[in-house]
């Protein structure tokens, strides 16, 4: 293989893992952008999604719908997990978050990690420790680009997840609710004196943000072929590193900060080491926080928040 | 019971219910309902009984009734104070050490494990009850304790008691390695990467193969010994006694738990113990007052590192056995709910939480698989209900109910 075609494979591969992450990282950003904490059951949450897919998936193949209708599979693998996991997130959001919105930030968190920990062994002990295989739908035909393969597979996920974040910005900027969410991000006593209702556009946030991390979910349980119940924990890691480095609160930079931690990661894994590639995620993230903790693209942040 | 309070009852077990039921009851073969049930009814059940008692107490009636109770409260309150809490600490003291004459062989192995995770937790206590810094990567601590003692012993032969302030040093140095970093950090972010910082000492551990044989682990380990004189034949010679018995490792933990013990009252009540919690609860105004906020902070990681060290290179040395799946992040929020559960800041709450915790699910093989789950339900739940756990510090508790101050989203 050339040169020419080795760095069109890395560069989509660095697509591919850029978009979930980026995916998974807005539901950080958004969620942080309204409340200012980070939902620690995020990494759980994108699980879950892979896990309602795999469900959706295996019923669906037993009937032999897959073949006859394979668009409307994918639409209803990925419209029901992001379904399940909004209706999960506003569950969580009610019970761990909500009624400590006036508490302690260290309640909060711990609150938020209860849940995590708590999805976490729930989703062990329904789905049991060892891997799950995902049923393979996406085939692997492909074209080639100079010797580069690429799979009509990851094509389709890339261009999913942009859409999806095509979506998210188009809803921000142009409806009543995104308009509510900008507003209460900004300020939230100011936004409630001018009669928006905080506590349904923290709802939604809770819904759009985990729906976003369970198609993230679904579409790395197509691509890897298998999901395990604690693979929420790295991937939250990394996104979180995306979020950081492209600046929390600001939905763009989380889309650049999942690029950049992609192509970090496919980078190191080309050329070196790669058992050493999630340490490189975490020195990442750490140097951001340490160097430039507002990110890329975010606004100042205060002192006292970081 | 006032209509708000059985309307929110009503919503808030519903959107628990939404997350126990497909949770625990959609496992890959089929859905168990009863399973899924039991667990909701079971945290349902607590949550109204915890209402039920707020209302009952809120009432008039019951007031009023408290009111003539109150004497013989107060009377019982009195007897139970006359007595100092010395004796009491004696006698838990004497029931802790009489435990392994009781107790089977199998049971005094649970009380050994229970007795580290006090250590750690009263480790972490430092970090998160005294200093207010939550550190989510408080178990790579107990791994440097346990790697430091194992490369050591396995390569040169160094014995427990040598390993220990070697690794005491050691763990309070990764400590402030950890903790200057994030120096200007606080709440979730710090969360998060201390969380990082956790991984990557474990990855480290995992993939270093030439130093830590990876994956496979460390194995043969001495036991600790102590050596006493002899006087049989003529002069004095000194006879090395390796505490291989269970029974001897537990007197031994039992050992550095009092002292942690001791040690994180004393800190508690200490100037750096003030110092730390002023920094908890407003770290400008202790800068501005003269506490040297850097380093207070940096001593608070090398101060709980050093315990967290302590633990691990028992644990090391008890198993002559270390891993890095030992020191997966799970074990970290084991530390941690320890800690939340029995009360942040409290000692005799986190000793307590420490003992239930690790004891109760090895009780059943069933309890066991729910152990976690019900570890982080309840962690949530009781930041809702009782953010100051079981047996609250009271400084801490003023804290934790104050409405003003510190809260987000404004």
């Amino acid at each position: 293989m050339d040169t020419a075609s080795f760095i069109i494979q890395q560069l989509i591969n660095a697509l591919f893992l850029g978009s979930i992450f980026a995916l998974i990282a807005l539901g950080y950003t958004m969620v942080y952008g309204i409340i200012e904490l980070i939902n620690f059951a995020h990494g759980e949450l994108f699980t879950a999604g892979a896990f309602i897919g795999i469900i959706v998936l295996a019923a669906l193949q037993k009937t032999g719908f897959v073949e006859s209708h394979f668009v409307i599979t994918l639409i209803l693998v990925f419209g029901m997990a992001m379904a399940y996991v909004a209706v999960l997130g506003v569950a969580i959001e009610h019970v761990a978050y909500k009624p400590l919105r006036r508490a302690s930030r260290l309640a909060a968190i711990l609150s938020a990690l209860g849940m995590s920990i708590f999805l976490s062994n729930g989703m062990m002990l329904s789905q049991g420790v060892s891997d799950r295989a995902y049923p393979s739908i996406l085939g692997i035909e492909g074209f080639s680009i100079l010797d580069a393969r690429i799979t009509y597979g990851q094509v389709f996920i890339i261009v999913l997840s942009l859409l999806l974040m095509v979506a998210l910005q188009m809803f921000v900027n142009w409806t009543k609710l995104g308009k509510a969410m900008r507003a209460t991000a900004q300020n939230q006593t100011m936004a409630r004196m001018l009669g928006i209702d905080i506590d349904k556009t923290i709802r939604v946030t809770f819904m759009i943000g985990p729906a976003l991390g369970a198609a993230a979910g679904v579409m790395v349980g197509l691509y890897y072929g298998s999901v395990r119940f604690d693979m929420g924990f790295i991937y939250m890691i990394k996104a979180f590193a995306a979020a950081i480095l492209g600046g929390i609160g600001s939905i763009p930079g989380a889309v650049l900060g999942g690029m950049i931690i992609g192509g970090v990661e496919v980078l190191w894994s080309a050329f070196l080491p790669s058992e050493w590639k999630d340490v490189t995620t975490f020195v990442v993230l750490i140097l951001v926080l340490y160097l430039r903790p507002s990110g890329i693209l975010g606004e100042h942040v205060s002192e006292t928040r970081v | 019971m006032p209509s708000s309070n059985v309307k929110k009852f009503i919503v808030y077990s519903l959107f628990m219910g939404i997350l126990i039921l497909p949770m625990v009851g959609l496992p890959s073969t089929g859905f168990e309902i009863t399973r899924a049930l039991l667990v909701w009814g079971v945290f349902v059940g607590i949550l109204a009984f915890w209402l039920l008692g707020k209302s009952i107490r809120g009432s008039d009636a019951f007031q009023s009734a408290a009111g003539g109770l109150a004497p013989f409260r107060s009377r019982l309150f009195d007897n139970f104070t006359k007595v100092p809490t010395k004796i009491y600490l004696c006698l838990l003291l004497f029931a802790l050490a009489a435990y392994p004459q009781v107790a089977n062989n199998y049971m005094v192995d649970v009380g050994i494990t229970c007795l580290i995770y006090v250590v750690l937790g009263l480790g972490l206590d430092i970090v998160v009850g005294l200093a207010g810094l939550l550190d989510l990567g408080y178990i790579a601590f107990y791994a440097v304790g346990a790697y430091t003692y194992s490369l050591l012993n396995l390569h040169f032969g160094l014995s427990f008691w040598s390993c220990l302030p070697i690794g005491i040093v050691l763990g309070a140095v990764c400590g402030c390695i950890i903790g200057y970093p994030t120096l200007r950090m606080r709440g979730d972010y710090l969360a998060i990467v201390t969380m990082g910082f956790g991984e990557i000492i474990r990855l480290v551990l995992n993939n270093w193969d030439k130093l830590t044989k990876g994956p496979n682990g460390l194995l043969g380990m001495a036991k600790p010994a102590i050596g006493y004189p002899s006087f049989a034949e003529g002069g004095v010679k000194w006879v090395s006694y390796s505490l291989k018995s269970l029974h001897s490792l537990y007197y031994l933990i039992l050992l550095i738990a009092v002292l942690t013990v001791i040690g994180v009252g004393r800190l508690n009540n200490s100037r750096i113990g003030r110092a730390w919690i002023a920094i908890r609860e407003d770290e400008v105004a202790a800068e501005l007052s003269g506490v040297p906020t850097t380093w207070l902070k940096l001593l608070a990681y090398a101060m709980g590192a050093a315990f967290a060290s302590v633990a691990g290179a028992f644990f090391a040395s008890k198993l002559s056995y270390t891993n890095p799946n030992f020191f997966i992040f799970m074990e970290s929020c084991i530390v941690l709910c320890i800690v939340v559960l029995g009360g942040v800041g409290s000692i005799p709450g986190i000793v307590l939480a420490g003992i239930v915790l690790i004891a109760v699910p090895e009780v059943s093989r069933e309890l066991q698989n729910y152990r976690m789950l019900v570890f982080g339900l309840a962690m949530a739940v009781m930041m809702v209900l009782r953010p100051e756990g079981l047996i609250p510090a009271t400084r801490h508790k003023r804290e934790l109910h104050e409405t003003e101050g510190e809260t987000y989203g404004e």
